[in-house]
């Protein structure tokens, strides 16, 4: 049986690689990856813990976050799909048309 | 009728909205048939309930009638009541009779005039704004009536609003008659604070005992009342707006300016006697300002030559009597005065009326005389009005004007210096009436050549007013024949109920008198009136280079009358011009300073804080995302390190 704590160990490491991922890539599509990446990692916490407190609660809300990440994924592709036509790039660094 | 009473001021209203919305519609003679038929019927209407009321004992002639509630706030409930008692079915018979005669005359003065149903609409809302006033029977619907009759006012002297003189006139018509109206609402409001209410009726009920007799609280009230009746009656110190409310149409000045609006004041003072007579001081101040206000309005119409100054002078000397009267006690003698007034000062304003109507447009009487022969009717009605006005024994005048001057004298509260004042003004009074019939009648024409074959007699409409309003010069004064010349001062004690009706504590009647005494006031005013026309005829027909040498001789004083002994100017260098003053600073520092400033810096701040705030959005999405981190791990750091 491993202990709880190294569930949410492993669960922060791989969140605070997604915000690293979200914060130094540039590609959008490797930024949705690795907002996938951080919400796995609560996922994986969400599950250790309804082990821990013998509790079905957090596996359904696992269930949720993974039906909200699928349609935000949906969406999220088909604003870059649309950006990439309009501009030929999809940089991030080249979107800041939304500012004064 | 006494039950539909309020068809009288409401019949007027009508016609205000029928010409006021559809005048310029229809044609003429639709506006002057509804115009004139409506007030010709509110006359009937008070004549009615005039014979009603004369039906009634004489102490139950006493009726109010209340419409509605008009304000119920709290303590403060105010009706719409009408109220009919001698005094005001005096009014009312005033107000409609004479204004019918003077609707009627409208006719053919105003014919060729472009705003022909405004005009009527406005003469008709006067109507109604003037019977609301007397019929009322509380303060505040009086009050109403009030300042409707100084709305009408100023829109009637401004009727020639693209003139700048008449409509300056009416601005300081208006202007000045807010000051009295800030007395009567002070006045008012100190009345519902002591008596919380303010019918008429109750007020004077309580008064005795609310008041105490000759205490602060009473001699303010009428103090401030008395402001008010100074505003509208124009007298010291607020006369100065009537000589040029003379920029209307003559028939107004006659109306309004003559007759009807500017005796409010008097009609007030009489109305509220009960508190008056609890002030003897006030009392006292309104005699001495009526006598004050008769003769100095009379010294300055001896030598005005605009033929409707002299006329307006002689109304402000004429509205002191009737003060005089009130002021001495006499309130039923003020109000005697007041209706032999309108029929002979309607009579007078009418007849100039005429004259400029013959003399196409002329009002200068330096420019008239010789003219009696080519309008005999005028000539004649005009000369009935000047003798009634002079006081000569059996015309209106001679009744009235004596009364007051025989109750000046004889009155606890009279003296021989008040009686002495009314007779000086008496004499100049003869002397200014004739020195104006002189110039414009008679003598030799110094009328202008182009003007001269135009000269023809009014048209019947006119003449219909003019011959009316005559007959009741000659007869008006024998209703109140007093007793010394076998009368029975019929007027008097039809007026009696009113003034007893209430417990006062002043004595209303004088004391004993000597008849030779009477009968010795009596005849020196008679000598005066006839002295006064002698002088004129002396001075203008027979040796009419006296009064160019007279003026030689006395420069100075003759410009000082002919300008009215500056008192324009005087008010104008101490309050017209520091006020402008005050309101050109207050504008400078307060208005642009502050109050725009204000709004200003509100305007600026946000503005120049959005500038600086739009930094924020840089739009890099991975630093808003960064920004969320740091802010994310600053809110961790804080749970764990609390």
């Amino acid at each position: 049986m491993v202990p709880e704590g190294y569930y949410l160990i492993l669960s922060a490491v791989l969140f605070a690689i997604g915000v690293t991922g979200v914060l130094i890539r540039r590609n959008p599509v490797v930024i949705f990856m690795s907002i996938e990446l951080m919400l796995n990692a609560v996922n994986l916490s969400f599950i250790a813990f309804a082990s821990q407190l013998n509790s079905l609660d957090g596996q359904v809300f696992v269930f949720f976050v993974m039906a909200v990440a699928a349609a935000e994924v949906a969406v999220g592709l088909a604003i870059i799909v649309s950006i990439f036509r309009a501009r030929t790039s999809v940089d991030v660094d080249e979107m800041n048309l939304m500012k004064w | 009728m006494l039950d539909t009473l309020w068809l009288i001021p409401a019949l007027p209203f009508v016609g205000f909205l029928f010409n006021g919305l559809l005048g310029k519609k229809v044609p003429k003679a639709v506006v002057y048939w509804v115009a004139c038929g409506i007030v010709g019927l509110a006359f009937a209407g008070a004549l009615l309930a005039f014979r009603d009321l004369l039906n009634l004992p004489a102490e139950e002639r006493f009726f109010t009638q209340s419409l509605f509630t008009w304000i119920p706030s709290g303590d403060l409930l105010v009706k719409v009541g009408l109220q009919l008692d001698p005094l005001s079915a005096v009014m009312i018979l005033v107000v409609t009779g004479v204004g019918f005669l003077i609707h009627v005359y409208s006719i053919g003065y105003m014919h060729s005039e472009q705003g022909y149903g405004r005009y009527f609409a406005y003469l008709n809302l006067f109507t109604f704004a003037m019977l609301t006033l007397v019929l009322a029977d509380n303060f505040l619907l009086m009050f109403v009536g009030w300042e409707g009759v100084g709305l009408c006012s100023y829109l009637l002297i401004g009727y020639w609003y693209e003139k700048p003189a008449a409509a300056n006139a009416g601005r300081k018509a208006f202007v000045v008659n807010r000051i009295g109206d800030f007395g009567f609402l002070l006045a008012m409001m100190l009345i519902f604070s002591l008596f919380g209410t303010l019918r008429f009726d109750s007020i004077f009920h309580q008064a005795p005992l609310a008041l105490t007799f000759g205490g602060e609280m009473a001699t303010t009230i009428t103090l401030l009342l008395f402001l008010g009746a100074t505003g509208k009656s124009a007298q010291i110190p607020l006369y100065i707006w009537l000589p040029d409310a003379m920029e209307g149409p003559t028939p107004v000045s006659a109306l309004i300016h003559a007759a009807t609006m500017v005796t409010a004041g008097v009609y007030m003072v009489a109305r509220c006697h009960v508190l008056f007579l609890l002030a003897p001081i006030s009392l006292a101040i309104v005699a001495v300002i009526g006598a004050l206000t008769a003769l100095f309005a009379a010294s300055i119409g001896l030598v005005q030559n605009d033929i409707k100054r002299v006329l307006a002078y002689s109304t402000i000397s004429q509205l002191g009597y009737m003060f005089l009267g009130c002021g001495v006690g006499a309130f039923a003698a003020g109000i005697f005065h007041l209706t032999t007034h309108a029929f002979f000062k309607a009579l007078l304003f009418l007849g100039s009326g005429s004259v400029i109507h013959a003399l196409s447009g002329e009002q200068d009487i330096r420019k008239m005389g010789g003219i009696a022969k080519k309008i005999p009717i005028t000539h004649v009605t005009f000369l009935i009005g000047a003798l009634a006005i002079a006081g000569f024994p059996g015309l209106a005048g001679f009744f009235s004007k004596d009364e007051i001057l025989w109750k000046a004298f004889s009155s606890p509260q009279g003296s021989g210096l008040l009686w002495f004042f009314g007779v000086l003004a008496a004499l100049f009074t003869a002397f200014y009436m004739f020195r104006l019939l002189f110039l414009t009648f008679h003598g030799k024409s110094r009328v202008e050549q182009d003007k001269e074959h135009h000269i023809h007699e009014s048209p019947p409409t006119m003449l219909f007013a003019l011959v009316i309003l005559a007959l009741l010069s000659v007869v008006g004064g024998y209703i109140g024949v007093p007793k010394i010349l076998g009368g029975g001062n019929v007027f008097e004690s039809f007026l009696e109920p009113v003034f007893t009706r209430y417990p006062v504590l002043g004595p209303l009647t004088g004391g004993v008198h000597p008849l030779s005494l009477e009968w010795t006031l009596l005849l020196v005013s008679v000598a005066v009136a006839l002295l006064g026309i002698l002088l004129a005829w002396l001075l203008y027909l027979k040796r009419d280079r006296i009064p160019a040498a007279l003026v030689k001789r006395f420069p100075s004083l003759y410009d000082l009358i002919l300008n009215k002994y500056h008192v324009d100017e005087v008010y104008g260098a101490l309050i017209v011009i520091p006020g402008r003053k005050l309101s050109e600073l207050t504008y400078d520092r307060f208005d642009l300073g502050i109050v725009d400033g204000l709004v200003n810096f509100v305007g600026e701040f946000v503005v120049r804080a959005g500038e600086g705030l739009k930094r924020v959005q840089m739009g890099y999405v991975r630093q808003y995302a960064f920004a969320i981190l740091i802010s994310a791990l600053c809110v961790l750091g804080y749970f764990l390190l609390r």
